[in-house]
């Protein structure tokens, strides 16, 4: 399943349809068109349409694709009035987030921010703010863009993906959900119900992206969630990269963090072995030189904000 | 299939094909031509309409998955003859010089200010950076859109401009 967020990269291609006046028009192949009332109804609709139904909810993703014929569904499901998929719950130790979250209800949220700033970071630099009124974070997983901001960050803060599907309920974990660019482990038939994000005390997070402008995707990014123990030290550090060839998360940087007291130094190491870890490519977003300095860079900026929105800071902790 | 819309207050119901999109719907099937049809691939924001009171590119929107809701385009912005302020604080501040963004522009700011009543420049700037104007380099559009806050629509205007 997809559904959708931000701006697919491919650019406008003079592909597909006409609108009858000789003035050339990007249209969607044909298709049918149902909509879901519920996770129930979505359900049975893909199950009766078959392997060549898609759902969609925001369609920012999903429609450029099919203007393009990069993807040519036969019917799409459209999700946007199944209601209880709209829900943002925080629990003691867990914030559900149903998958139709709009972007831009995710940045309007309080409870988000205060609990995982790193959201609202990477928010605010996802697409632009009336794309963000469509996209959804279930569409954003469900899209699995390499380039995609919120995988980096549901990476970080060791997210869980809950899936529906015909056999009933599963929970997957972030790391598991992704299988590789554009793939999940959402089956075709299967639906993207709720994205959770475990609650930690003395924990906080950040993301940072360089972009080329507002709505494009990322020349690279990267985010950091931290959690110290007691004493101060780092009792868990995740760092992800985004557009930066590393799938999953930088272990490597975070491993030399880990019950250690937080200082310019170590967050230089760590930012060192992120830039090792990632494999950029060339593109017309930059050489691999300036991309690997991102991954270095950025990877402090990343530490160096949680530390100072969980109380700490390296200065402050550089000589004690 | 048929779909039935509500459109600047208006119902229609017409039958489309799914694959119809939401500024193909308004602009031919409608012939609401005030909406503009840019890049096509939900870049350049000329194409924002409001739904249910939200601006959207409606480019990268089905006319089915609208089907229900509430449209405001450009045409609806004026009314009982009264420009609305984002319209007037256009033409005070010359916020457009071709005017291909300027529908887009001024619904997004509408949306804007519907929300928050009193933006500062950053928030003006930050609410139309999905949208892009070739002409004016937006100083003029983010001064229109100052105009309105500080011309808010009120009853007694209206009076005002019919006596």
């Amino acid at each position: 399943m997809t559904a959708v967020t931000d701006k697919p990269r491919a650019t406008r291609a003079s592909a597909a349809g006409s609108s009858g006046k000789g003035c050339p028009v990007q249209v969607p192949a044909p298709f049918d068109y149902a909509r879901a009332t519920s996770v129930a109804d979505a359900l049975e609709l893909l199950e009766r349409h078959g392997p060549e139904s898609h759902v969609i909810a925001g369609g920012h993703s999903l429609l450029p694709m099919m203007k393009l014929r990069l993807a040519r569904p036969e019917w799409l499901i459209d999700i946007n009035d199944v209601a209880e998929l709209g829900h943002l719950t925080e629990e003691a130790d867990v914030l559900r987030v149903g998958a139709l979250t709009r972007h831009a209800a995710l940045l309007d949220s309080d409870v988000v921010g205060r609990l995982f700033p790193i959201v609202h970071d990477a928010e605010k630099v996802i697409a632009d703010p009336v794309v963000r009124n469509r996209g959804t974070i279930g569409g954003s997983l469900g899209q699995a863009d390499p380039a995609e901001d919120l995988t980096t960050v549901c990476d970080v803060l060791r997210a869980q993906v809950v899936i529906v599907g015909p056999a009933g309920e599963r929970v997957v974990d972030i790391g598991d959900f992704h299988r590789g660019p554009y793939e999940t482990a959402c089956e075709q038939n299967e639906l993207i119900t709720e994205v959770r994000f475990p609650i930690r005390a003395r924990s906080s997070s950040a993301y940072e992206k360089v972009e080329r402008r507002v709505g494009d995707w990322a020349v690279a990014a990267a985010g950091a969630a931290i959690l110290l123990a007691e004493d101060g030290t780092f009792a868990d550090v995740a760092i992800g990269l985004t557009a930066l060839g590393l799938e999953g998360l930088a272990t490597e940087a975070a491993a030399v963090l880990v019950g250690e007291r937080p200082s310019e130094e170590l967050l230089a190491e760590a930012g060192r072995l992120a830039a090792v870890a990632s494999s950029p490519v060339e593109d017309q977003r930059g050489p691999v030189d300036y991309k690997r300095h991102l991954a270095d860079e950025l990877t402090r900026r990343v530490l160096r904000r949680s530390l100072e929105r969980v109380g700490a800071t390296a200065g402050a902790l550089q000589g004690g | 299939m048929q779909v039935t819309m509500t459109v600047n207050g208006t119902e229609v119901t017409r039958d489309v094909e799914p694959r119809l999109l939401l500024v193909h719907f308004l602009r031919e099937t409608l012939g609401l031509t005030g909406t503009h049809w840019g890049c096509d691939t939900s870049n350049c924001g000329t194409c924002v309409v409001l739904v249910d009171g939200e601006p959207v590119k409606s480019c990268t929107q089905l006319a089915a998955m609208t089907a229900g809701h509430e449209v405001r385009t450009v045409e609806g912005m004026a009314a009982g003859g009264t420009l609305d302020p984002v319209q007037q604080g256009f033409m005070e501040e010359h916020g457009l010089q071709c005017g291909f963004c300027t529908p887009g522009m001024m619904l997004t700011a509408r949306a804007l200010l519907d929300r928050n009543p009193d933006p500062d420049e950053g928030e003006i700037r930050e609410a139309i950076s999905g949208q892009i104007c070739r002409c004016t380099g937006y100083a003029t559009i983010v001064r229109s859109i100052q105009w309105a806050a500080a011309h808010p629509a009120a009853e007694t205007t209206d009076q005002e401009v019919r006596a």
